[in-house]
């Protein structure tokens, strides 16, 4: 097993930037997620470690080795596919054992290995048929097998999850996840899906447009993000935005029609001066709401009730804009009453208007 | 019970149109009967018709005031037990089967050199293709021009080669294959056009996982392109040989209808056209015609067979 390390790492199709100047590094044995939105370049970067892409600067190390220049079979690295990518005409065992040929082991030694992995992914009375007469989960697992009988220094996947329903999606996250653990493998691994992220992985990469955003483990990603994109990428419902200002007189956050009394040293932080230059972010789980007006409260009006069995997703119209937040399931209203919203000095996000860059 | 029909009609009246005569299906009716009336007496009356015939003695030539005389199987038993028949169906035989496979052989190694991006493709593309888009007359007839004894061909092998001149249309053992030469040049573009169509139609991905996986430049063919094509070079097979068993435009040209020194190049339909048209035994002419269309069919049926097991892989 080894570690990546990517380097200032760009990459361009014609005029298109893909990646640009991506700097990242995985450790020996962690399960590193590549986050962000169609098009960001996530495939992009994954391809470059594989050698299927030629980056145009940096360098690519894999165990302190610079592999730029490599063939993909020179890297040692195993490729799992979104579309699974096997081959037609083979069976399942000879799918797997492929890799192995190559490498011209015994028969007995090959087929030892594959029925190894093929217990391991729960697909030994799949071995003789063809992919062609798999579901998609079986043809995952296959295509997962097919890169485990390598034993290869890192595991790269390109979503190989999102092909696959919703109930089998979660299953693999807990399956692979285990997988990882007991290979001690090294994974990359590439989605746009933030609560397949959320669930599996060591570390979170975030990349937008190209640009590495933060990398952190996912508590952090989730509650300390780096910028508002992050923000709202992470989370589901997506973080609630509101633009504000600074009223340092009487240390508060001002937004039309609310404020909210800021503690510690939250003011030292923000820069002088008023104006609406802040947007202030929180999470729809960290909005109370009560029927108790105060003066520390804000009033809206519940447009939509969204219940999710355990807890009631509110959409609550605050002047113009309409924010999400969650209620206990007991908690029971309808469209058109009025709430009071309190913020918690806590447990809020701010971030500049310009840059996006999280300020708080 | 209050009285129904005073109740208020809520139903609109109904709209009569202009053009209400003018339904979808009277548009479908009016499109298809001049088809279908042309399919009529164009093809299928006279399919029936010659099946009648093949039945009878009849010419169309001499026998124009008689009705045709019904010999039932006779002229099927006269032509089965006629050596000469099998004779031609040999023949035939011998010019489809190198002919079709020389050009997938061909038309398959060209698709994979064009099967990528370079300047000049759609140039060069295009050029290959103009074989396939002339008349097969026009093709035969100056292949015959560079084919005579001191034709362009000959002089060529002469002075470059240095080898004696070959008689391309008139060796006993070289007829045939001039004209398997002549349906090449045609016909490897159309093979070439349907591999290309096969091998851009290959997913990148599997190419990729082979090479993450190592796989040689063998395997990638034999185990991805070879079976990914497969199917598409199946029915390119089967219209070729079709088409090549009924040749005749080019072997007419270059051979006439004889078919060439001792009928070595005279191919099935040429015979038929023979008989038929020549000797004007229309009755055996149309037995002949129907004995060549069940090859065709069972032919054609053989390969729909290997291509279903193909495309569901064996």
């Amino acid at each position: 097993m080894a570690s990546l390390d990517m380097q200032q790492v760009s990459k361009s199709f014609g005029r298109t930037k893909a990646l640009s100047e991506l700097t990242l590094s995985i450790k020996d044995g962690e399960f590193l997620i590549l986050l962000g939105p169609t098009g960001a370049g996530k495939t992009t970067t994954l391809r470059c470690v594989a050698g299927l892409e030629k980056p145009e600067t940096g360098t690519i190390s894999i165990n302190r080795e610079n592999v730029v220049g490599l063939s993909p079979a020179e890297r040692d690295v195993a490729f799992v596919f979104q579309s699974y990518a096997l081959y037609p005409r083979k069976t399942v065992f000879e799918n797997m054992a492929f890799p192995l040929q190559a490498r011209r082991l015994s028969p007995q030694e090959i087929t030892r290995q594959v029925e190894e992995i093929a217990s391991k992914l729960r697909i030994t009375e799949l071995l003789q048929r063809r992919p062609t007469e798999l579901s998609g989960g079986q043809q995952q697992r296959v295509a997962l097998g097919r890169a485990m009988v390598r034993r290869p220094q890192v595991f790269l996947m390109d979503e190989p999850l999102t092909n696959l329903d919703f109930k089998l999606r979660v299953e693999m996250r807990a399956e692979l996840k285990r997988l990882q653990k007991e290979l001690g493998a090294t994974f990359f691994y590439v989605t746009n899906d933030q609560v397949e992220a959320m669930s599996m992985a060591d570390r979170i990469a975030i990349l937008d447009h190209g640009k590495l955003q933060q990398v952190d483990v996912p508590e952090d990603v989730y509650s300390r993000p780096a910028n508002q994109f992050v923000a709202a990428f992470v989370g589901s419902p997506r973080m609630n935005f509101m633009p504000c200002s600074v009223d340092s007189s009487q240390r508060r956050l001002v937004g039309s029609g609310w404020h909210m009394v800021l503690a510690g040293d939250a003011l030292e932080r923000l820069s002088k001066g008023s104006g609406l230059r802040y947007v202030f972010g929180v999470r729809a789980e960290d909005v109370q709401v009560t029927r108790e007006a105060n003066h520390e409260t804000i009033a809206g009006k519940v447009y939509v009730t969204e219940p999710l069995g355990d807890r009631t997703l509110l959409d609550i119209q605050l002047g113009e804009t309409m924010m999400k937040v969650k209620v206990p399931a007991t908690f029971v209203t309808h469209p058109g009453e009025t709430l009071h919203l309190r913020f918690d000095a806590q447990r809020f996000h701010l971030f500049d208007q310009q840059s996006g860059e999280t300020i708080v | 019970m209050t009285n129904l029909s005073s109740a208020p009609r809520t139903q609109t009246p109904r709209m009569r149109p202009r053009f209400g005569w003018f339904s979808d299906r009277w548009i479908a009716v009016s499109f298809l009967t001049p088809t279908m009336l042309l399919l009529l007496f164009m093809t299928v009356f006279p399919l029936i018709w010659s099946l009648y015939l093949s039945f009878t003695e009849w010419s169309v030539a001499r026998n124009t005031r008689e009705a045709p005389v019904w010999v039932g199987t006779q002229n099927y038993v006269d032509l089965l037990t006629n050596e000469r028949t099998w004779e031609r169906f040999v023949v035939t035989g011998q010019f489809v089967v190198p002919a079709v496979v020389i050009e997938l052989v061909l038309g398959f190694a060209v698709a994979m050199l064009l099967n990528r991006k370079f300047a000049g493709r759609g140039a060069l593309m295009t050029g290959l293709l103009i074989p396939m888009m002339l008349s097969p007359v026009v093709v035969a007839l100056f292949w015959r021009f560079m084919m005579q004894g001191d034709g362009v061909l000959n002089y060529y092998i002469e002075a470059v080669l240095g080898v004696p001149p070959v008689q391309w249309l008139t060796g006993r053992s070289v007829a045939l294959w001039s004209l398997v030469l002549v349906d090449v040049w045609m016909w490897t573009p159309f093979m070439m056009l349907i591999s290309l169509a096969g091998l851009s139609a290959v997913p990148k991905y599997l190419y990729e996982a082979a090479a993450v996986y190592r796989a040689s430049a063998w395997f990638r063919f034999r185990h991805i392109t070879l079976p990914m094509v497969t199917p598409l070079l199946l029915i390119a097979i089967i219209f070729r040989m079709m088409d090549a068993y009924k040749l005749f435009d080019q072997a007419f040209v270059l051979f006439g209808l004889g078919g060439g020194p001792g009928r070595s190049a005279q191919t099935a339909a040429l015979y038929i056209y023979q008989v038929a048209f020549d000797q004007f035994n229309t009755g055996e002419g149309s037995a002949l015609g129907y004995i060549m269309l069940v090859v065709i069919i069972a032919l054609a049926n053989i390969f729909i067979r290997v291509l279903n097991q193909a495309k569901t892989g064996q």
